[in-house]
């Protein structure tokens, strides 16, 4: 009885949850949401992947980043009901059996310390690499900038980005195999 | 968050009559400020009006020049070649501000429609004019630090947070909207709007209106401009003050000069006069200060914010000289040139 919400306008029917389909870590989900509720609370709440953090719930800090559709994106500000038939991947669907070449790398160069951060900028890092625009350390750190550390691992989260961009032909390859 | 109702426009036409049957409906694009206010309950929307699956998403040349849809993201719009290649000044504005995350989620019309980051705005719990009109404007004998010098009332001294408006204040864009009476063209500078007595106004958008697109000219920006941000830190905050400009040259004489002023005015900021005393002079540091001294003579400073009005002096002159030079600020080194 959801269905009229969606289209129709100027009803006067009280808000109910809303059909989305969403698939997550390559997984289809079925799922129905309240309008109100963001990316990140369906992810950590309805979906049981707490792997995402929640840090102001405001866009400040980059803990909740996820990649949807190719993107990486603050799921605190997204609205689920807005991303009805997006792709998303969360910090969970990263490694298939062994550590991602990035997860591997943030292990190496000690690249936390508390690891609240972590995900957010694994998941942003990944995206960045993906994104192909940044190269120096200068632009490897303008394109983290989203994701603020608050232990201050700066330095070796720049150590272990730059690594993966600059080996990322091996150990895409090791990791593959 | 307060509860509300969820509708998804599929044509414009549907997204404009939703607005109009429903005096508590908004539109929502990537929401990255809307759903952020509406944590703070400072929006209380009783619809969602979703209009990302409108096909306002492309970057389309048209004979006037280049037409951004309203909901091209940030990030597509600063990477676009067209864009590099003829306005670099905006992919610049673009990328000095947010982050990688939000520019991918925030739309070209969201990012126009953008509210104050006022703090007391912000706080529900707080009066506050724009918020709530009549109620006062506690930033006036408040924390004033990072609020207008330039263009305020006596009822707010807010100012516009955006970095791509500056850019685009200073390219003379055409903001395209369509409302119940129709479509109508706006020119960028009157957009936004000064406080005066309704404070709560930040643009000239008739309810109901939504915004299709932002249209850049026919001419070519690519030489001489530059966009400098300074801030409290080197990424990821909002301007203290701004400035972008574009100049034409012949040799070392300016032949046209467009300048604009970000984080000084609830709008970006223009001064005619002062872009007309700077054509046909030398570029020289000289000829800068004396179109800085004839923006900031009308500066009015508050408790906090007076150091506003020598770092515009200074952003100015120094936003010049980068243009006139042709070595516009680069946004990944930060060191300023
Ligand atoms: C932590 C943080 C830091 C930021 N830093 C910066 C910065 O340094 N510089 C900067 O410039 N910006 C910055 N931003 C702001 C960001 O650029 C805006 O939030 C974004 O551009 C808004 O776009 P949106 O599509 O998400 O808008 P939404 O949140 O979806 O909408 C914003 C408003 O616009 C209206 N709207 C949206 N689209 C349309 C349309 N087509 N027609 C009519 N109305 C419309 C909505 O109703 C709403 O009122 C920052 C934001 C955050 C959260
Ligand atoms: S400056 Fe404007 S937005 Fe800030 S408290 Fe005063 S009225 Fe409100
Ligand atoms: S939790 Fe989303 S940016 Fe901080
Ligand atoms: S490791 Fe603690 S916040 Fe980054």
């Amino acid at each position: 009885m959801a269905k009229p919400m969606l289209s129709e306008s100027g009803s006067s029917a009280p808000p109910e949850t809303i059909p989305v389909t969403l698939t997550v870590n390559g997984q289809e989900r079925q799922l129905r949401v309240a309008p109100w509720t963001t990316l990140l609370d369906l992810l950590r709440e309805e979906l049981d992947l707490t792997g995402t953090k929640k840090g102001c719930d405001h866009g400040q800090c980059g803990a909740c980043t996820v990649i949807v559709d190719g993107k990486r994106i603050n799921s605190c500000l997204a609205l689920a009901v807005q991303k009805d038939g997006a792709h998303v991947t969360t910090i969970e669907g990263l490694s298939t059996g062994s550590l991602h070449p990035v997860q591997a790398a943030f292990v190496e160069h000690d690249a936390f310390q508390c690891g609240y951060c972590t995900p957010g900028q694994i998941m942003s890092a990944v995206a960045l690499i993906e994104e192909g625009r940044a190269r120096s350390r200068d632009e490897i750190r303008e394109h983290m900038s989203g994701n603020i550390c608050r232990c201050g691992a700066y330095s070796n989260i720049v150590d272990a980005v730059e690594d993966v961009l600059k080996n990322k032909g091996s150990s895409f390859r090791e990791a593959a195999e | 968050m307060n509860r509300f109702e969820y509708t998804r426009a599929g044509t414009v036409q549907e997204a404009v009559q939703a607005l109009a049957a429903d005096p508590a409906a908004r539109f929502i694009a990537g929401g990255t400020n809307l759903v952020d206010l509406m944590k703070y309950n400072v929006e209380r929307p009783g619809r969602l009006v979703d209009i990302t699956r409108l096909p306002l998403d492309e970057i389309v040349q048209h004979a006037g020049g280049l037409r951004l849809g309203a909901l091209v993201p940030n990030a597509t719009v600063a990477y676009d070649p067209l864009v590099n290649e003829r306005y670099p000044l905006l992919a610049s504005a673009l990328l000095a501000g947010a982050s990688p995350q939000l520019r991918n989620a925030a739309t070209t019309g969201g990012n126009l429609l953008q509210r104050t980051r006022c703090y007391y705005f912000y706080d529900e719990g707080t009066p506050c004019n724009k918020r709530e009109p009549g109620s006062g404007c506690p930033a006036m004998t408040g924390v004033n630090r990072i609020h207008a010098i330039l263009g305020a009332s006596d009822t707010c001294i807010a100012t516009h947070p955006s970095d791509m408006c500056v850019a685009l204040a200073a390219l003379d864009a055409v903001v395209q909207v369509e409302g119940p009476d129709g479509r109508r063209s706006i020119p960028f500078a009157e957009f936004h709007r000064l406080p005066g007595d309704e404070p709560q106004r930040d643009t000239t958008l008739q309810r109901g209106e939504i915004v299709l697109s932002v249209d850049l000219p026919d001419e070519d920006f690519s030489t001489h401009y530059t966009y400098l941000k300074l801030r409290d830190r080197l990424s990821y905050a909002f301007a203290l003050v701004s400035v972008a400009a574009v100049l034409e040259m012949d040799g070392d004489t300016i032949r046209t000069a467009r300048l604009a002023l970000g984080g000084v005015a609830h709008k970006p900021w223009r001064n005619a006069e002062a872009e007309g005393r700077l054509q046909g002079k030398p570029a020289t540091p000289e000829t800068f200060r004396e179109a800085a001294d004839v923006i900031l003579a009308e500066a009015r400073p508050y408790a906090h914010n007076a150091f506003k009005v020598e770092l515009a002096r200074r952003a100015i002159v120094r936003g010049l000289s980068q243009a006139a030079a042709g070595t516009p600020q680069s946004q990944t080194d930060k060191r300023i040139a």
